[in-house]
This record gives C-alpha cells, sequence and structure tokens, in this order.
C-alpha cells in the first residue's frame, strides 16, 4: 500500500528531501499499537509487511462536494477517484468513517451527489459533520435529516464493532467568537456517561471534524474543550483520536492517546503559519493527486497491531 | 485630489532636500485635508471586506442609522455573527456580501460563526 510514496522515480531524493515529501504528500506513516501502547514502526514502504489482516475500516474527510475554486475545480471527481480506491481494495473495509465536511455549502444537491459517490463503496458510512455541513438556513437541519438518525443534540454518537467502542462527536456548532471547535457542556456530560461502565481494556476510537488537540490556535485549528474529552479517556489503554479539518496529515502520540488528522479528498490546506491564512492551496495540478487521500485503520484483537496506513490518490 | 497628485508628481524631481522639508510643511495641512476627506468618503460605504479569514478594517466605527456591508472575498464560505445575537447574516460563499444597518449606538462585536477566530468590531455613536 502506498508503497509510491517512497518512489523517488528515478530523481534520486535524498532522505531529508524524502521525508519533506512524505510531510507534505502524507503517503504515509505507519503506526501501531501494541497492547495499549502505541509506536510508530516507520514510513510506509519500509513498513510495508503490515498488510491488513484484521478488522479494517477507512477513514475519509473534507470531501467538500460543491467546492469549484482555483485549488480544485472538481472536488466530486476527485472523490470518484478515491472511492475508486476504496472500490479497488482486496480486502474491503468494515465500514468508512467521515470525519466532515461532506459538503461546501450544506446544498441539498450536495449532499445528494455525496450520497451517491459514496454509495458506490458499497461500504456503510459514519458520519459527523464539519462546519461546512451546517450552514443550510436552518443551521445545521438538513444534515440531521440525513444522518443524525439515533444520534444525540447536533449529531453525536457511538457504537461498538469488534470490541472497539467508537465515538462520533461534534464540534462544529455554536462556536464561540476569538474561540476554537466546541463541543459544549451537553455533549461531555453525554460522553462521560457513555464511557461509564466501559472497561479500562476496552480499545477506543473518537472522531470529530476539528482536532480536539489544539494544533495551531492561530487558525483555530482545535478545540476549545478538547482537553475536558481526552481526560474522560485518559484512563483506557488504548484511544485513538481521528480529526479532519486541517487537509493535511498530523499525527501525535501522547501516552496512551494517538491522534491523527487526515487528508481530503478535495484540496490541501497550508501547514500551520506557512501562509496568510488556512485556505485552500494551490498547487500545480500533476501534485494535486499527491495531498489528497484517505487512511485505513487495521485493528487486531490482542497484542497485534492497530495500524494506520495513509493514502494519496496518486499513490 | 488628482490634480494635487500630478502637482507633487511634476514639481518633487525638482525638490531638493532642504526644499522637500519647506514643501512638506507647507503641504502638510492640504494633504491632511485630502486624507480626511479619503476617509469620509470611504466611511460613506462602510465596507468590510473578509481576505483571507481576516476582516478588514478590524474595528469600524459609524453613526447611527449606518449600513454597514460585508464581502467575502475568499474561496472558502465565511459568516457574520455578533456576538450577542444582534445580527448574523447566512454562509457568504466567494464575492457575497451581507449587510446590516446599525440603528442604535453601542460596541458590536462579532466573529465568523465558521472559523470564530476571526473577529471585529463595530462600534456605533
Amino acid at each position: 500500500m502506498a508503497k509510491k510514496g517512497l518512489d523517488d522515480q528515478g530523481k534520486g531524493l535524498g532522505r531529508r528531501e524524502v521525508l519533506e515529501c512524505m510531510v507534505w504528500a502524507g503517503t504515509g506513516v505507519l503506526w501501531t499499537v501494541s497492547a495499549g501502547i502505541p509506536h510508530s514502526v516507520g514510513l510506509i514502504g519500509e513498513a510495508a509487511a503490515a498488510e491488513p489482516t484484521g478488522f479494517t475500516f477507512l477513514q475519509m474527510s473534507d470531501s467538500h462536494i460543491g467546492f469549484d475554486k482555483a485549488a480544485n475545480p472538481d472536488a466530486l471527481g476527485t472523490l470518484r477517484e478515491a472511492v475508486a480506491k476504496v472500490k479497488a481494495m482486496q480486502a474491503k473495509p468494515s465500514f468508512i468513517i467521515h470525519t466532515g465536511d461532506i459538503t461546501h455549502l450544506s446544498k441539498p444537491a450536495e449532499f445528494d451527489n455525496a450520497d451517491k459517490v459514496f454509495g458506490e463503496t458499497g461500504v456503510q458510512v459514519h458520519w459527523v459533520p464539519g462546519e461546512h455541513d451546517i450552514i443550510d438556513e436552518e443551521r445545521g437541519k438538513a444534515y440531521l435529516e440525513r444522518y443524525g438518525k439515533g444520534s444525540k443534540g447536533a449529531g453525536w454518537y457511538s457504537f461498538d464493532d469488534h470490541g472497539v467502542h467508537f465515538i462520533g462527536l461534534v464540534n462544529v456548532v455554536d462556536l464561540k467568537g476569538g474561540g476554537l471547535g466546541n463541543l459544549g457542556a451537553e455533549q461531555l456530560a453525554w460522553l462521560e456517561a457513555d464511557l461509564k461502565g466501559k472497561s479500562n481494556s476496552t480499545p477506543i476510537v473518537v472522531f470529530a471534524h476539528i482536532p480536539l488537540q489544539v494544533i495551531y490556535k492561530e487558525w483555530g485549528w482545535g478545540t476549545e474543550d478538547g482537553t475536558q474529552a481526552l481526560n474522560l479517556l485518559k484512563r483506557f489503554g488504548s484511544v485513538t483520536v481521528l480529526n479532519g479539518h486541517i487537509h493535511q496529515l498530523a499525527q501525535k502520540v501522547e501516552g496512551n492517546m494517538t491522534f491523527h488528522t487526515a487528508l481530503s479528498t478535495a484540496f490541501p490546506q497550508p501547514a500551520p503559519g506557512t501562509a496568510p491564512s488556512p485556505g485552500p492551496l494551490l498547487v500545480p495540478a500533476d501534485q494535486l493527486r499527491t495531498k489528497l487521500g484517505l487512511s485505513t485503520v487495521t485493528v487486531v484483537q490482542g497484542n497485534k497491531p492497530l495500524a494506520i496506513v495513509d493514502k494519496t490518490l496518486a499513490g | 485630489m488628482q490634480t494635487l497628485m500630478k502637482h507633487l508628481r511634476l514639481t518633487s524631481p525638482r525638490f531638493t532636500p532642504g526644499r522637500s522639508v519647506v514643501a512638506v510643511m507647507l503641504l502638510g495641512p492640504a494633504v491632511g485635508g485630502l486624507l480626511a476627506f479619503g476617509a469620509v468618503a470611504a466611511q460613506e460605504e462602510n465596507v468590510v471586506t473578509i481576505d483571507n479569514f481576516t476582516f478588514t478594517a478590524p474595528e469600524l466605527t459609524v453613526a447611527v442609522g449606518t449600513t454597514v456591508k460585508w464581502v467575502n472575498h475568499d474561496d472558502i464560505p465565511h459568516t457574520v455573527v455578533e456576538k450577542n445575537k444582534a445580527f448574523r447574516s447566512k454562509a457568504l460563499d466567494t464575492d457575497d456580501a451581507y449587510s446590516f444597518t446599525f440603528a442604535s449606538a453601542g460596541t458590536f462585536d462579532y466573529f465568523c460563526g465558521l472559523h470564530p477566530h476571526m473577529v471585529g468590531k463595530i462600534i456605533v455613536k
């Protein structure tokens, strides 16, 4: 998988350049969680032996259906390419987690197009909204009508699969001026109740649109009360946090928690502080697909690894 | 204003350092007056632009009854939301605009409901 990320195509890139490339293009860093302790096993390609054999699911993010500006005039087209990769996977994932910004402007036609293309995967999708999905006239009603069945509040919920407890959180609603993403007291109380009675050995995967941890405050890349949610999760031996919003890979391991942000399938955004704003990053057309992609997560029960593999559309 | 600009352009190459100080001193009030006129002209339009996730001007002072217009120049939608819910725009896509007329005096802090690190202020006197 994604071995192409390390392919220098005969140009003879040095190790440093390859590493820089990896950071940018996000062709993949593989990491594992063994016995509740996460550790990186290196770059994809080096660790290509880790062919998924367990329970797998896919993270897709920031499809921005309806976006048609210079950074990618055809966001639906690149989503179709991503979905083609999913359809071509030998081992079909159990489901897809979409970490928000399904649409660009919350228009019915945008949701329709997204549903149609994701439907082609034949795989169930678990959604959480991004801020672009709740800008209809009634501020989120369109999203909840489509995807909110069985959810609480603005669309948060949890479910269990293969012994893993999955929690979808909403941190794009009722944002406060000058602040960051927001979960709110009601959702935090629900989370506390949801976790009650769960044993510390239950693997947890929590997903939301905006990163729960603060990645770059100046651009609002973080969640105001994210720490409160993470505190509730601290006692668990294995916590994986999946986010979107920043359209680039960022990974961090902190104690038993592993944080991962996904690539967008629509357009890249600049690295923190490298541009005047976090707006869409214009890259040469032949490089766009190296900056878009999806992530596969493999969960193997017992002392086997939980691994995330990022794959670009070009890879 | 154009006339003055032409005048400055025509005369400036001939300035020596000593004379230019005198010229600036003489021109000072005139230029100041023009700047003030420019400020009034801009205020009459009362447009706040959104570029690069920033409200410009971030702070604007207007008279009661003034209509302020926000225009989004970004490739990403933004909203304009007053802290105490005095006003709230719909999502503004690229080049969309939103206007609000301030009927009473006060300070109105606002932000983008999608990217709340974007903040601005309208002072109505």
